[in-house]
């Protein structure tokens, strides 16, 4: 058993974008380019980036959702991009998904069981009498009860549907959670209730996460390490504590003192960014972040800068930061 | 100092439903003066939208209905205003911004018709010059190119760039009082900044009274002098920003600030008010925050605290204070 649960190589998503008389493919839109990380058994790596910055894309891609087009991702030592559908799909009995969207992600017309149990039927596993009974267990372990089973997603608020969707993802007993964005759509004092049920869970059960968020203090609270994306590259990737205290990228110091603090007395640097996000069809030359960097060179503008370490396992991909 | 622009007084918007009334606002006194900046912070379902859309008299009627209180817009009693009143007030002396600039805008129409309609209705102005007027704006919100800008449509622009069009529209007839409803909550934290940067600057050159309804706690620490935290229909507590937000006395202001994970410290696990917020109109007796709060009395579960004064310019709705 290596220490490393998932292993993720140069994974790229590239969507096509057509167009002309024919519908020949006029250019690519390069959501995830070029991204490698790896996740450790039991750890929580958080994956955090602004909105079109390929983070969810990153997430779907590991699981062949959506299916990448170049790169090599080894879930438990197995490169999962060169299996069958087939065996994709027993594979995913090892790695789930919670959605971002309680609302989208629930079938309105299947009551609680019906959700919980069909990972279990689509897998084959356990008998009728055992699957109710494992809804039964999985309702409680998430905080509701059951007699909730019977009941429709329409009857419960959104905390508590997100634990349904956490709930789902638990049936198989995965080693590897995805959550995309779990919290973003929910209010601060049930954020707060599912957050903690994710690291109860976890140490219960031995859970390793990919957490993609977009908020800083939520993915900064729950990681252990964490990746900053800008249009589809990690731009830099280190412990939590590290990142917070020592940002390196201009990127993400930016992006940290850009978060509102509610203290008054919070001492401001502020480095408020020119500009939007460029398109990703068209992404800059060199670093993709030079048109909006403070600390711009000529040679930020022609070279891309390589992602490497420059010391305990602080990656950064910038020029100014060199070896 | 204090010179009130908008005076609420124990405001009562309710619904009419097949399931029968439901009071969505409940009783909610909110005073914003000149050149200030007053948050209204509060959870999904708390009023705070729907207190900012009974002052437009926007409220959807049927099912929505002002019941009781009053509006005072500068003296004027609004809830007594005829339509025709109402439209002369909206886009002029009153301005509102939008969470999702999107579907705020007309898709149809060029950004100049839109930010010029709203100069034209107001005053004499020609087409021509409403807009130069609109050019004016645009630059004033930093939309760079503003004069090709000004004939582009909607989907041509970034969220960002779209809430500045939604801003520039607001301030285009310098209104005195603007409404934000949750201007940000649909963008990114780096032009989250950029768009609060800009509200600040309309707020210290024009001198424009600003409402802001928000649940980001970090934004009211940012943007705002005093803070209004309300919690399923009423006001909890209210008092300035630095009140509120470093000595909190009610226990659901409380709750919510211990909830919120920090970015400058790490947290072995966050605090969780237990339970769900109420569904509007479920409890009619006691506290509303009662069935949540780990401070909870009989009176509370008996008897409905007044909002009290409990320090200077600080006032909270809970017995404990007394």
């Amino acid at each position: 058993m290596t220490e490393e649960l998932l292993v993720v190589k140069n994974l790229k998503k590239y969507y096509p974008i057509t167009g002309g008389v024919l519908g020949g493919e006029i250019g690519v839109v390069k959501a995830v380019d070029d991204v490698s990380f790896t996740v450790k058994r039991g750890e929580t790596l958080g994956l955090v980036g602004e909105s079109g910055c390929g983070k969810s894309t990153t997430g779907r891609s590991l699981l062949r959702l959506i299916e990448p087009t170049a790169g090599e991702v080894y879930f438990d030592g197995v490169n999962v991009s060169a299996l069958s559908i087939e065996e994709m799909r027993k594979m995913r009995r090892d790695m789930q998904i919670v959605f971002q969207d309680p609302f989208a992600s629930l079938n309105p017309r299947h009551n609680i069981e019906k959700i919980l149990e069909e990972p279990l039927i689509v897998h084959g596993m356990g008998s009728s009498a055992e699957r109710k009974k494992r809804v039964q267990e999985m309702l409680e372990v998430v905080g509701l009860s059951s007699y909730h089973a019977r009941r429709y997603p329409h009857q419960f608020s959104g905390g508590q549907r997100q634990r349904i969707g956490i709930a789902r993802a638990l049936m198989l007993n995965p080693k590897l959670i995805v959550a995309d964005e779990p919290v973003s759509a929910l209010d601060v004092s049930i954020q707060s209730q599912v957050l903690n049920l994710m690291q109860d869970l976890q140490r219960d059960l031995g859970l390793t996460y990919l957490f993609i968020a977009h908020d800083l203090s939520v993915v900064r609270h729950i990681s252990d390490r964490v990746g900053v994306m800008y249009l589809g590259r990690i731009v830099e990737l280190t412990s939590s504590a590290q990142l917070y205290s020592n940002p390196l990228h201009p990127y993400t110091k930016a992006l940290l003192s850009a978060v509102p603090t509610p203290d008054p007395d919070a001492a401001r640097e502020r480095v408020i960014l020119q500009g939007d996000v460029p398109s990703p069809a068209n992404p800059p030359s060199g670093c993709t972040f030079h048109t909006r960097c403070p600390h711009v060179t000529d040679e930020c503008r022609t070279t891309r800068p390589l992602f490497q370490d420059v010391g305990d396992g602080h990656f950064v991909a910038c020029h100014l930061y060199k070896s | 100092m204090s010179h009130p622009v908008l005076q609420i007084e124990n405001l009562q918007t309710h619904f009419f439903t097949d399931r029968g009334q439901i009071p969505a606002v409940d009783g909610v006194t909110i005073t914003v003066n000149k050149g200030e900046v007053v948050g209204i912070v509060g959870e999904s379902g708390c009023g705070k939208s729907v207190t900012s859309l009974s002052v437009m008299k926007l409220v959807p009627n049927p099912p929505g209905k002002i019941v009781g209180g009053s509006i005072r817009f500068k003296g004027e009693d609004l809830v007594a205003a005829d339509e025709k009143r109402m439209r002369e007030i909206r886009g002029n002396e009153i301005a509102m911004i939008f969470q999702e600039p999107m579907t705020s805008l007309n898709p149809v129409f060029t950004i100049g018709d839109q930010i010029g309609e709203a100069v034209r209705l107001h005053t004499k102005a020609s087409k021509k010059e409403s807009k130069q007027r609109a050019i004016e704006m645009l630059k004033k919100v930093g939309i760079p190119r503003a004069e090709a800008i000004v004939d582009e449509y909607p989907h041509q622009l970034s969220g960002g760039m779209r809430q500045r069009v939604m801003i520039a529209m607001a301030m285009a007839c310098d209104p005195e009082l603007l409404i934000a409803d949750e201007p940000t909550t649909a963008l990114d934290v780096t032009i989250q900044a950029q768009i609060l940067d800009l509200m600040r600057q309309c707020n210290r050159e024009s001198d424009t009274a600003i409402l802001l309804i928000t649940h980001d706690l970090g934004v009211v620490a940012e943007m705002c002098h005093r803070v209004v935290v309300m919690y399923a229909g009423n006001v909890i507590e209210e008092g300035d920003v630095r009140t509120i937000l470093k000595n909190p006395q009610h226990p659901y202001t409380v709750g919510l600030l211990q909830s919120l994970p920090k970015l400058d410290q790490s947290q072995e696990r966050l605090y969780s008010i237990p339970g769900n917020v109420p569904i509007p109109g479920s409890l009619t007796v006691g506290c509303r925050f009662a069935p949540r709060c780990d401070k909870v009395t009989d009176r509370c579960r008996q008897e409905m605290p007044e909002l009290k004064a409990v320090g200077e310019n600080h006032r909270s709705r809970c017995w404990i204070a007394e």
